[in-house]
């Protein structure tokens, strides 16, 4: 019947399972380790203070400073999370506590599908919409020149971006909330919003970090949409109506072109180095806040 | 003998299903009443109608009065919060709120407006003393409830339910989940304390029910077959379905 007997196929079975295991536990330091060592002949040459913390990106002449790519990921990404996190945490607290049942049957889809949609459409989109809302009505509003292109669009874009991925995990958190919970609480004489208030968000406080952290990883790493509207200028923004440049977008616009200059090459798989090193740097931070916050 | 809470014709849909039907039933005031009846006839829904915990399900269509202090709850108008903190509640497994030890009886002391750190101190270390939880738990006030084991778990809930000031307490099989000399305390603490209290105890333990119980109320199917006083009901049932019921058919 079978080639092996039962022990061998269990050995074989165990030896498949602890390989794939190995490979999955070591992917992310094989990565890094690629990285780094694509990235030397630019680290050979300046410290890693030099690189993170000038502003001067002259290829040609052989200066590499990342802080403007770094500020731009920054603050679009934080801004992103700034937008997306209260409302995907009052919708998910509204379909799932106060809305009909019948609502959260129709989110649901809505939500799969927006997740769906390519970000090349969210960056026309964005283009299209947002990058003139800002220039005649947001910017003037508060007094800016501005062309639209900017942090803000990007910010704005990337959050739409977000909201179904931070929204899903967030429902699922408070749906997994059970229901006796909710009654014991209740028959303290709580009103509901008490509730939601003083127990359900307590108790859900992990799974919210880890949404939002999970939004953060992903808002740092997007290319596409953001690089569309964000302005692409190399310079360190100033206000949120300045465009900006962002690391993925350095990777996306340069990579492939630019041989002929010495340790260009290099510089972009230190940005590629620098987006592992904090999505890896989140990552570990919201692990840090679930355990601390788990303990209820 | 005071009637303190007055059930008429309650019924209750799930759909088309007919969970309970036409229940009339009269609990006595200061008494333990115990609820019986085999599994999915519906003691629990009963309970739950009783501080309308029955509204977090939509899917349910109650219909018919409950009367507490002659006060139908269900009338439109009816404080619900503050009919649901004149109950304590202690369902089959313990859900402590996701806060310290200390703070699950303060923060039900605040909704019932209990203000002042002193004073709260003091009424939480009486909670805990009356729930025979205080030896334990004293040294660990600032941990999260969550780490303490279930019996002990149910104390504290038990303790809560006490700290809201309730007149009536409902407990659905409380002692399900737990080790015998938990259960042993949470059925003496009820005896203990019936002269203050209105208390209805769901159980499927018949042993537990002659212990405990002052009157029965037993449920087949969604109706009550029969009610009455505890000694009546197991030396003397009138009907057939109690009968076979208490010779231990169902099981
Ligand atoms: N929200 C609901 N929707 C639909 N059916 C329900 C709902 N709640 C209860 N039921 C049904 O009503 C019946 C009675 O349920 P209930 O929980 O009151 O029984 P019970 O007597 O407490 O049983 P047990 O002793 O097993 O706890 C069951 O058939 C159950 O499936
Ligand atoms: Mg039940």
């Amino acid at each position: 019947m079978y080639l092996l007997n039962r022990h061998q196929r269990h050995v074989v079975n165990y030896s498949w399972m602890l390989f794939s295991l190995l490979i999955i536990a070591f992917l992310p330091f094989m990565l890094f380790g690629g990285l780094y060592f694509k990235s030397f002949l630019l680290l050979k040459t300046h410290t890693l203070k030099d690189l993170v913390f000038s502003h001067s990106w002259h290829p040609s002449r052989g200066e590499f400073g990342f802080y403007p790519f770094i500020v731009g990921s920054v603050w679009v990404t934080l801004l992103a999370i700034f937008i997306s996190t209260p409302i995907c945490l009052l919708t998910a607290i509204n379909v799932t506590q106060y809305a009909k049942k019948r609502f959260l049957r129709i989110m649901h889809p809505v939500i799969d599908i927006l997740a769906g949609i390519p970000s090349v459409v969210y960056g026309v989109w964005g283009i299209l919409v947002i990058v003139p809302f800002i220039s005649r009505y947001l910017g003037p509003w508060f007094g800016v020149q501005t062309m639209g292109y900017s942090i803000l669009a990007g910010a704005f874009v990337l959050s739409i971006m977000i909201i179904p991925f931070i929204l899903n995990i967030m429902i699922e958190i408070f749906r997994a909330i059970p229901t006796e919970l909710k009654e014991a609480t209740l028959s303290l004489g709580t009103t509901k919003w008490q509730m939601v208030k003083h127990v359900l968000l307590r108790k859900a406080l992990p799974g919210i970090i880890a949404s939002v952290g999970f939004g953060l990883a992903r808002a740092f790493g997007e290319t596409m949409a953001v690089l569309m509207v964000v302005g692409n200028v190399i310079k360190v923004p100033h206000s949120v109506f300045d465009p900006g440049y962002t690391l993925p977008a350095l990777i996306a616009n340069n990579y492939g072109e630019v041989l002929s200059i010495p340790q260009y090459d290099s510089a972009l798989m230190f940005a590629a180095l620098i987006l592992l090193a904090v999505s890896l740097f989140f990552n570990l931070l919201m692990h840090f806040f679930i355990a601390r916050y788990n303990k209820y | 003998m005071e009637t303190a809470i007055r059930i008429k014709d309650l019924n209750v849909f799930a759909g088309k299903t007919q969970i309970l039907n036409d229940i009339n039933v009269e609990i006595p005031k200061n008494e333990i009443t115990v609820i019986l009846g085999p599994s999915g006839c519906g003691k629990t829904t009963l309970l739950k109608c009783m501080n309308r915990l029955t509204d977090l399900y939509p899917e349910l269509k109650v219909s018919g009065e409950i009367l507490i202090n002659d006060k139908n709850i269900f009338a439109p108008g009816a404080d619900i919060s503050k009919l649901r903190q004149s109950m304590g509640l202690l369902s089959q497994r313990p859900y402590p709120l996701p806060m310290t030890i200390y703070n699950n009886i303060a923060y039900a002391l605040k909704l019932r407006g209990v203000r002042g750190r002193r004073k709260l101190h003091l009424l939480v270390m009486d909670y805990l003393k009356q729930a025979n939880l205080y030896e334990e738990v004293r040294q660990r006030l600032r941990e999260p409830a969550s780490r303490l084991s279930i019996g002990q778990q149910q104390r504290l809930c038990l303790a809560r339910g006490l700290a809201v000031n309730p007149d009536i307490i409902l407990a659905d099989e409380p002692t399900s989940a737990l080790d015998p000399i938990s259960s042993r305390f949470i059925d003496e603490k009820f005896q203990e304390i019936k002269p203050h209290f209105t208390i209805v105890v769901v159980t499927h333990v018949l042993r537990q029910a002659r212990r405990i119980a002052d009157n029965v109320i037993f449920m087949y199917m969604g109706e009550v077959v029969e009610q009455g006083p505890a000694k009546e009901f197991f030396e003397n049932p009138r009907e057939e379905k109690t009968k076979s019921y208490l010779e231990g058919m169902f099981n």
